[in-house]
């Protein structure tokens, strides 16, 4: 196998928003910066976002960054990190900003300042009325901020890998991570990045689920990369489920439908979030609302002849708002359902959409891990985005809040990661076995003729996780869960190639991403089976109440041997008073 | 339903070949699901995809002549066999996956990103909804490729006609209230090729997924020039 070496001073694994964002103000700064991703950067799954970025403009309704604060909390059922939440709410609104300067087409008001619409979760005066936070580019915000990302990128001369598959990191001896061994797709070459400072920015791992709203790239590489260099996952527990993908299919459909005025309905024509959110109504908080979509259908409420879903109107919206504000939904809906939303109620059921939990990092990013009776950094080593978990969402994400997270820690990335090439102008000793596990892992799959298919095991493993680690979780069905993944995970050790071709072979990417899969939902029902209380999007049948005297910590899990560790929640804000935890009322 | 999929595996030494396959579809089905299903009984039929919504742009290809984005291509009423081929007149990497630098590099080549040379203020630049509405139909565009790779002028000279999809995006810039780079883009878009091999075939906007109007920009580019240049 021909091993390729490649020297940078910085390598950023992943082109999304984190990524881009991070790779964008190194490259400003003349470092020299790899960026490698498995797909043309354009389309990472930063693509799919839709609603928009909070930060409180307040350009539509009075807002500031304390009230955004209390919300996030609140909205992360009180597992976030009060630091990390004031530091990105209180930047926000500079990141947004730097945003538009970059060039994002964002929708305006008559004034021309950046229009924001209201999202779930939001309030006015700590808990009061509805926000308008969302600083929004239609409902196409996620495409608009990743192109133009990546075309500040192309202004400075970014070096990017596309279509380079990630396998590894490297670490030396003493802990100091020095690069990432990378697969190139379109030749089956290996190739060695050398950098001073790696960071993880791949995304989520929204194929976990067999229904998900997630591109087919979100398998977590980043996450198994770091289980795999025997670092921990955090609060992997904790999945959020979008209240409304197209029922049946998965795709996303914007909160911003129910921002914008758009409103659920069951089947008795009953406008039912009423019944579990007497305040917020529609805009609870997506762990709410989800479960509330879950009861209605569960109690024989549901729409549809199979009465499996429920229905979103936007119709009285009227045609004009739909095409200024929503036409990426219009177009969705009428490819995949063949109606129009402007006519017709849009059928929607809750669906696998984003990872709370991810690899721990400190506020600025930097991967960090249990020592003594604190944290340390792994040197060398940062984390931003969905892959990480710094934790601003907690037990749930706001929705808003991810765009949102992926441009503040990608940003306190570089920042961080500037400082430390000052510190670190020199590249360390690669150790001789560097490549020498990933290696490993491609020969063994050239090697098994008796193995699964990786599109077979895959599948187990995306229905395993529906019918074990859902939205509704018992002790039994976990502790069955557990012990089917931990077989799946040991089958995807041994996997079949049909194709052995060096060139573009997708099915070899595909048992390396299933293999990551496997490891990630390893570490997800673990997780999940120990937490014996419901907090957020973890919900637990069997423990329905919050438990804040035992749990109100968060989880770490490590891999082969499993284990679990647990560090406390940070409940003190930087500046802010503290938001103690109180009963969750939407 | 009866496909055959264009096969070249270069490895294999073997000359490209259309291969047949079958497949029963579910109605609603899209193409992309239909490969997929089709690569659960061949897994070294290669192409990409991705979000399956019609927004990452990964999986275009020419199916039955007409180049679209499989996951927003429903079965339903493509006549049989299937025709798909890789994107035309882009160097084929194996199967349906073709080699889409000629087609960045002329995107990259436009400095397809804002320039401002004034100083910027503390919070957001002012645009009117009016002057933002006028990046409606062009910021949309997901660099798939379905229109520069369905043009004839494109085909014939890859590297000097910038094709529909890079002169979309120059005039989004050249569009856009905020930039202030008129003057050097449309220099640098001067001369026979780069702009005015458009011969207005429109092919662009006949395959276009996301409903996009290359031509009508390219018509609007040479007015602003027209205006500007004298």
């Amino acid at each position: 196998m021909t091993v390729v070496h490649r020297r940078f001073d910085v390598l950023v694994i992943g082109a999304g928003g984190g990524g881009l964002r991070a790779a964008l103000q190194l490259a400003s700064q003349e470092a020299r910066v790899a960026v490698v991703s498995k797909v043309f950067p354009t389309r990472s799954h930063t693509v799919a976002a839709q609603g928009g970025v909070n930060a409180a403009l307040a350009n539509v309704t009075p807002d500031n960054w304390q009230w955004h604060l209390y919300d996030t909390v609140k909205g992360s059922d009180w597992l976030g990190d009060q630091d990390a939440i004031e530091y990105m709410c209180r930047t926000a609104a500079e990141r947004v900003i730097e945003l538009e300067h970059y060039g994002v087409p964002f929708s305006r008001l008559d004034d021309g300042r950046i229009y924001q619409r209201p999202f779930g979760g939001q309030s006015q005066h700590f808990g009061g009325a509805q926000a308008a936070r969302t600083c929004a580019a239609a409902d196409r915000t996620g495409h608009a901020i990743l192109h133009t990302l990546y075309q500040q990128n192309i202004r400075c001369r970014t070096t990017f890998f596309d279509e380079y598959f990630a396998l590894d990191l490297i670490q030396d001896e003493e802990g100091h991570v020095l690069g990432a061994v990378t697969l190139e797709i379109a030749t089956g070459d290996v190739v060695v990045i050398e950098a001073r400072a790696t960071l993880l920015a791949t995304g989520g791992a929204g194929q976990l689920y067999r229904t998900n709203t997630n591109a087919r790239i979100n398998t977590g590489d980043g996450l198994a990369m770091a289980l795999r260099a025997g670092l921990p996952l955090q609060d992997m527990e904790f999945f959020q489920f979008h209240p409304t993908g197209i029922a049946g299919k998965g795709m996303l459909i914007s909160e911003a439908v129910r921002g914008e005025g758009g409103y659920l309905v069951n089947g008795d024509g009953e406008r039912f979030m009423s019944r579990y959110a007497p305040k917020a109504h529609d805009l609870a908080s997506r762990d709410v609302v989800s479960r509330a979509i879950y009861t209605e259908v569960q109690e024989g409420r549901g729409c549809g002849t199979e009465r499996d879903h429920v229905q979103l109107h936007i119709s009285h919206l009227g045609e004009a708002a739909i095409a200024e504000r929503l036409p990426g939904i219009r177009e969705m809906c009428q490819t995949f359902l063949g109606i129009d939303p402007a006519a017709s109620p849009i059928p929607v059921y809750p669906t696998a959409h984003y990872m709370m939990g991810g690899i721990p990092t400190s506020r600025d990013a930097r991967v960090v891990v249990p020592a003594g009776s604190g944290e340390e950094a792994v040197p060398g080593l940062w984390a931003a985005g969905e892959c990480a978990c710094v934790s601003v969402h907690g037990a749930n994400r706001l929705g808003g809040n991810s765009l949102l997270d992926i441009i503040v820690f990608g940003r306190a990335a570089a920042d961080d990661i500037e400082r430390w090439l000052q510190e670190a102008p020199y590249h360390r000793p690669l150790p001789e076995a560097a490549v020498a596990r990933s290696l490993q892992r491609l020969e063994a799959l050239e090697q098994d003729d008796d193995g699964e298919r990786p599109a077979e095991l895959r599948k187990a493993i995306q229905a395993t996780m529906e019918q074990y680690c859902g939205v509704f979780r018992t002790e039994a069905k976990l502790q069955e869960g557990l012990a089917q993944v931990q077989a799946l995970a040991q089958r995807s050790l041994k996997l079949r190639l049909s194709d052995r071709s060096r060139i573009f072979n997708i099915e070899r990417i595909e048992a390396l991403e299933t293999q990551n899969l496997a490891a990630l939902a390893c570490a997800t029902v673990a997780s999940a089976l120990a937490r014996t209380e419901s907090r957020g999007a973890h919900s637990r049948v069997d423990h329905p109440e919050r438990d804040d005297a035992q749990w109100l910590r968060h989880t770490l899990y490590f891999h082969q041997p499993a284990r679990l560790e647990y560090k406390p929640v940070k409940l003190r804000p930087l500046t802010a008073e503290p938001i103690p935890p109180v009963e969750r009322i939407y | 339903m009866r496909f055959s999929i264009y096969r070249y595996q270069p490895e294999s030494g073997d000359a490209p070949s259309m291969q047949p396959f079958e497949l029963a579809v579910r109605p609603g089905m899209m193409l992309r699901e239909a490969l997929l299903a089709l690569r659960d009984t061949d897994p070294t039929l290669a192409f990409r995809h991705s979000c399956g919504e019609g927004v990452c742009g990964s999986d275009a290809m020419n199916v039955n002549g007409r180049n679209v984005l499989a996951c927003t291509t429903p079965v339903d009423g493509l006549k049989e066999p299937v025709q798909i081929r890789p994107l035309p007149g882009m160097p084929v990497v194996r199967d349906l996956i073709v080699d889409m630098e000629p087609f960045f590099r002329q995107y990259r080549a436009i400095q397809p990103y804002l320039q401002v040379n004034d100083p910027l203020p503390e919070s957001e630049q002012r645009q009117s909804p009016t002057e933002r509405q006028r990046l409606d139909g062009l910021y949309e565009c997901i660099l798939c490729g379905c229109c520069s790779t369905a043009c004839p002028s494109f085909w014939w000279n890859p590297d000097k006609f910038l094709g529909p999809a890079a002169l979309l995006q120059a005039w989004r810039f050249l569009a856009d209230s905020r930039d202030q780079g008129r003057e050097a883009r449309l220099d640098f878009l001067e001369g026979p090729f780069r702009l005015f091999r458009c011969h207005s075939i429109m092919n662009c906007v006949e395959v276009c997924p996301k409903g996009l109007n290359p031509t009508r920009t390219i018509g609007l580019i040479r007015q602003m020039m027209l205006r500007e240049m004298g």
